[in-house]
């Protein structure tokens, strides 16, 4: 006999080996099957009422005939408006957080609680939204308003997500920069951020376009209802998505059967462009990437 | 300040991380325009003594300093003194290359632009900047027709070179070397001490090495440390020949760690 045949013990690892295998890939089966059922439904469902007319035309009827376009416009309103309040203080916040704050119990503490603040339930932005930007700075139930909530409840993922990015930078860049006397300030402009703004824009995108799908957030702060026109400006009213959906499957009689399914659809398929661009993005600046 | 004073001087320096000492009571005197090997046993403070000479110990909120280091006669850790200025002044090279992930024409620019008074110089002015930079560590020849490629894209021993080449525009005094060899292959070894050697005169160098083959090829002078003191200090060859301390004798012929 060879010394190199498998033995017993050989054979029983191998066998044990394809049992953990197979174990990991039922789990990873048992994921994707619902998201692929949920899309299929969708998809199966809503498809046929997607027309250019569902999409560009006003709701009619009390919602049970027409399109949605004034749901899409302002959803479109309330992400961008959103992304556009949240993402500077955010990466702000984390530069500050990532390239200046000593490390001491403070920082530590501020850290956690930014942690903590993700799991805080959107129902609880929505009263702090309500009493701090529609009453007290009396911008109404407004899209300002409903983005502002929007923006403070993403905040804290977008915090994570840009200071991952700032911590994929490699120290030894940094040390390069203080150790020829450059300032804090100059080794980010220079060296970290050229080098991890693909990273925070994907991650800031992705995680503030999840908000398209919320519906608490906006529904005390700007999202109506009904509304027979499109909003004009950051200070009106808005239909959206997530709360047009929520309104047609549950208070309105008489809608067609596909009309939620379709407005679900277009809202995954709102949000998944959002992603793909984010993507596309990243791959375009790393292709220029320097290192 | 006399022609042969000190470029390095340190006295009574002290150093605590928390409550561990790891320098003690070291009184230094490195003369300039010449090369002094730093050897020692690992984790007998060589690094940190280089390290306190730029001052980059002090972002460690937990380091604490005493006694007194002048570099060219000046106190470095004078009230008033400039960080940005000392770091200019004193050049650090690392174990591992740190090229900057920039073309190879703006890492050498990097600190001339950053530390750069006034507007932005012509473009001929900083290629004569570039390529005097590279001429002095022997690289140009090599990089001359790509100096638009990444800085990573190089060897390691042209990483090396290219940091070091990085830090000339700045007309430093002192150049501080932590094992710059110690990542490189003896052939790539051999050229970075041969380059080193023309280095030697316009700058004072300080440089750590584990290797003592190297000390005393590459070296004027020799400092020997041991547990955070400084046991002895001479010129290379009578140290490595006639060591007068008992340790000294002991780590050179191998029987430290
Ligand atoms: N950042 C730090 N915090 C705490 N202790 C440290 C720190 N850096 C070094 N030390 C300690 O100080 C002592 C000297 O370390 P140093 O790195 O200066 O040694 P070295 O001579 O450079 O060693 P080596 O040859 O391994 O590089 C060691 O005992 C080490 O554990
Ligand atoms: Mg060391």
């Amino acid at each position: 006999m060879s010394q190199f045949t498998a033995t017993p013990r050989n054979h029983r690892q191998h066998r044990r080996q394809s049992v953990v295998k197979a174990i990991f890939l039922l789990m990873t089966v048992l994921l994707i099957v619902p998201v692929l059922l949920i899309l299929t439904f969708l998809i199966v469902k809503g498809a046929p009422v997607l027309s250019f007319e569902f999409l560009f035309a006003m709701p009619e009827n009390g919602m049970t005939a027409g399109g949605i376009l004034p749901a899409l416009v302002g959803t479109v309103w309330l992400v961008t408006v959103a992304l556009l309040a949240s993402v500077p203080v955010g990466v702000a916040a984390a530069i500050y957080l990532s390239e200046y704050a000593p490390d001491n119990w403070l920082t530590r503490a501020i850290n956690l609680a930014i942690i903590n603040l993700a799991g805080v339930p959107s129902i609880v932005h929505a009263l702090f939204g309500v009493g701090a930007f529609v009453l007290f700075f009396k911008f109404g139930t407004s899209i300002l308003a409903a983005s502002l909530t929007l923006a403070i409840m993403t905040l804290p993922v977008v915090i994570v997500s840009t200071l991952e990015a700032l911590r994929s930078v490699p120290q030894a860049f940094r040390e390069a920069c203080w150790n020829m006397g450059a300032t804090r300030w100059q080794t980010i402009r220079k060296v970290v951020l050229p080098n991890s703004v693909s990273g925070i824009l994907t991650g800031v995108i992705l995680e503030v376009s999840r908000t398209a799908g919320e519906t608490a957030p906006i529904m005390f702060t700007g999202a109506a209802f009904f509304l027979p026109f499109l909003p004009q400006g950051v200070l009106d009213q808005t239909m959206a998505l997530s709360l047009h959906l929520f309104v047609i499957s549950t208070q309105v009689p008489g809608v067609p059967e596909g009309f939620p399914y379709g407005v679900a659809l277009v809202l995954i398929s709102l949000v998944l462009l959002m992603n793909a661009i984010s993507i596309g993005f990243r791959t375009w600046l790393r292709g220029r990437k320097k290192w | 300040m006399a022609k042969d004073a000190p470029a390095i001087r340190t006295e009574r320096l002290n150093l605590y991380y928390g409550e561990f000492q790891a320098l003690f009571d070291v009184d230094l005197a490195v003369k300039p325009g010449i090369i002094t090997a730093l050897i020692g046993p690992s984790g007998c403070g060589k690094t940190t003594l280089l390290r306190c000479v730029n001052r980059i110990n002090e972002r460690l909120g937990y380091v604490r300093t005493t006694g007194r280091i002048e570099v060219m006669g000046e106190d470095i850790y004078a009230p008033g003194v400039e960080l940005a200025q000392v770091r200019k002044h004193i050049g650090m090279v690392f174990q591992r290359p740190n090229p900057l992930p920039l073309p190879i024409r703006d890492n050498i620019l990097f600190g001339h632009r950053i530390h750069r008074e006034g507007p932005r110089v012509r473009r001929a002015e900083e290629d004569r900047i570039v390529e005097s930079a590279l001429r002095e560590v022997l690289l140009w020849d090599t990089v001359k027709d790509r100096l638009d490629r990444k800085a990573t894209s190089l060897s390691l021993e042209e990483q090396q070179k290219l940091c070091i080449a990085r830090l000339l525009p700045l007309k430093p005094k002192v150049l501080l070397m932590d094992e710059p060899c110690s990542a490189l292959d003896p052939k790539a070894t051999q050229t970075v001490e041969e380059m080193l050697w023309e280095l030697r005169g316009a700058y004072t160098i300080l440089i750590v090495t584990h290797n003592m083959a190297q000390a005393r090829r590459a070296s004027d002078e020799c400092v020997f440390m041991l547990m955070g003191k400084l046991i002895e200090h001479g010129p290379t060859d009578d140290m490595f020949v006639t060591p007068r301390d008992s340790r000294t004798a002991d780590y050179i012929e191998g029987r430290y760690g």
